[in-house]
């Protein structure tokens, strides 16, 4: 393309953009939604099938308990009502990622249905209503073998691994959401990395996105100001948060192009690049009629007892946005470092590391600063560092004790996260613990007054900050194992200052 | 009136990619008419008292415990497929060449 493109800020001035969102969650139960098939992650092909995943004729689905509950806290959570009575049904169509040429879902009747959830967005709170909230399969993994880069135009064959196949997926549907201006990216990833951290905290599946676990689809559309809504693209591939945000941005940004030129928007299915940051065009699918949609007769309809939904509703945890202000509060920290500590994704680390006895100041300084950097260079997530949070307090525990200062501490949190052993394990066994036998520091600061006679006729004459120049010397000789303070005030008693 | 319309079963026969002539066409539109006019009578007979059905069976929350059952190896789930291929099941093409852009 040689157009040039309208830049972002000038485009939202002239067009209201509207978004949705449908987002797929794969639960993390041991079984898939209608057999004994087990769900891990990876695995050799086809290991995990059974004559019901499989659509063999004669086999008969049974919905898994767990997923249906599981459904329904992710709904309460999302402030929806629960279906008194729904039922699943056929999603009939011809590709061979389902055994069975359809998908079991749920169609006129979801399990959950209008919702909202709030997300804040540069301190504003924005409430994004809930569609539906509905449980269907997850579909087979197919390899497309003989075209470029495994992709399906131009392959000559494909092949599919059922393991993935029968897996719960819970898809969340989002009500159109107009109104949010040039923040509408932001809006759709607050949104999403909220309804992330909101399944986290109710534990029904480990939501990574890089994994699978957590995909999304975004809607977008343009409208002039007081115009009618426009005409909406859905875009696929959209695996990271930022992905998310950047979606949004392009697509506005390819739309405006679009309509500017006098054109028209076609309702399509986009896919998401992430190298380049755009969309392009998807294959043209079957219309949504065409699924011929029909109630499953292999399962009966789902009741869910008022008594049970009550009960489910009573167990809900706080929500991740109440939790984090509650932490924010407790700690002490202003909306800008809570921020950091949110970016860094340190808000459990921290909150674990307080509850096994640091303060909140000194487990956010360990998370934000070493471990931080560390993780940055070494390109891991910082949960998956390598230091604990029991560790991290153990080791601030050293410190507090004065048998660490920052120096040491920092050692022996490297040998931690190299796996060398607890804190205090690490600290004996490399002999790092702080010098704090008088005697030897005495003779220390001696050696270093006789050394320096210059800096020592300073120090007495008055000029105690010239004291931080002899406290070096004596941190040299005794390799940064002294305490600081305390040879500093040796050296002004030896001086007489 | 017809219940169904031939250009309906052509539009399902080209949704199960079935081929079908234009004779079966003819044959299947007239069979498959009979039986939703059967059915349409069915429906006729349920009165405002008789609540509509999915099922043959007045029951609900047929559920089971979410426990690992062992299924088939994959030599077994494999041992029906017309082809496979590095463990995997293998299908033809999906995307004709036309379709492809």
């Amino acid at each position: 393309m040689t157009t040039t493109l309208p830049a972002y800020d000038e485009v939202v001035a002239r067009y209201e953009p509207v978004i949705g969102l449908e987002t797929h969650v794969e639960l993390g139960t041991n079984t898939k939604m209608f057999c004994g098939c087990p769900t891990d992650f990876g695995g050799e092909p086809n290991t995990r099938v059974c004559p019901v995943c499989l659509g063999l004729p004669g086999s008969l689905p049974v919905a898994n308990k767990a997923a249906i509950e599981a459904t329904i806290r992710i709904g309460l959570a999302l402030n929806c009502s629960i279906a008194e009575w729904c039922r699943f049904a056929r999603k009939n169509y011809f590709y061979p990622d389902m055994p069975k040429d359809f998908q079991i879902s749920q169609y006129d009747e979801p399990l959950c249905f209008e919702g909202y959830l709030d997300v804040e967005v540069d301190g504003e709170l924005v409430r994004i209503g809930i569609e539906r909230v509905h449980l269907e399969e997850d579909t087979g993994k197919t390899l497309h073998v003989g075209g470029a880069t495994g992709r399906i135009h131009g392959a000559t064959e494909s092949l599919v691994d059922y393991n993935r196949a029968g897996i719960p997926l819970v898809e969340i549907v989002t009500k159109p959401v107009p109104g949010t201006g040039a923040l509408a990216p932001e809006v759709a990833r607050a949104y999403v990395t909220e309804l992330r951290d909101v399944i986290r905290s109710l534990g029904v599946s480990d939501v990574r996105m890089e994994e699978g676990s957590l995909r999304c689809d975004v809607n977008t559309s343009l409208n002039l100001p007081g115009a009618q809504w426009g005409t909406r693209t859905e875009t696929k591939n959209v695996n990271s948060l930022r992905s998310v945000e950047r979606a949004v941005r392009s697509e506005i940004i390819r739309q405006a192009s679009v309509l500017d030129a006098g054109g028209r928007i076609t309702q399509e299915t986009r896919h998401f690049h992430e190298d380049t940051g755009d969309t392009t065009p998807g294959r043209s699918k079957e219309t949504a009629t065409d699924y011929r949609y029909f109630p499953e007769p292999d399962l009966v309809p789902l009741a869910p007892d008022t008594a049970w939904v009550a009960e489910l509703k009573a167990a809900l945890p706080e929500l991740p946005r109440l939790h984090r202000r509650r932490l924010q509060e407790q700690w002490g920290l202003s909306d800008a470092d809570m921020q950091s500590v949110l970016n860094a994704g340190a808000v459990e680390l921290i909150e674990q590391t307080v509850a096994a006895g640091a303060s909140p100041a000194a487990a956010r300084k360990w998370w934000l600063g070493e471990l931080s950097r560390r993780a940055n260079e070494t390109g891991v997530e910082l949960a998956d560092i390598g230091a604990t949070p029991a560790q991290v307090a153990e080791l601030q525990g050293l410190v507090d004790a004065g048998k660490l200062n920052d120096k040491l501490a920092r050692a022996v949190l490297e040998g931690v996260v190299t796996g060398e052993g607890s804190p205090t394990q690490i600290m004996t066994d490399r002999g790092l613990e702080v010098v704090s036998d008088t005697g030897a520091l005495t003779a220390a600061v001696d050696e270093a007054i006789a050394a320096n006679p210059d800096i020592a006729d300073k120090i007495r004459s008055g000029k105690v900050a010239a004291a931080g120049a002899l406290v070096g010397a004596v941190m040299k000789t005794t390799r940064g194992q002294a305490d600081a303070k305390t040879v500093r005030e040796l050296i002004l008693e030896r001086l007489g200052a | 009136m017809a219940a169904i319309s031939r250009e309906e079963v052509a539009h399902l026969a080209r949704l199960s990619r079935l081929a079908v002539t234009e004779e079966e066409l003819d044959t299947f539109a007239g069979q498959l008419d009979v039986i939703l006019q059967a059915v349409a009578q069915v429906g006729e007979v349920a009165a405002a008292d008789i609540p509509p059905t999915s099922h043959s069976v007045p029951l609900t929350n047929v559920l089971r415990e979410d426990v690992v059952v062992p299924g088939l190896t994959p030599q077994e789930a494999l041992s029906g497929a017309p082809d496979a291929e590095e463990q995997r099941f293998r299908v033809p093409r999906i995307l004709d060449e036309d379709v492809a852009s």
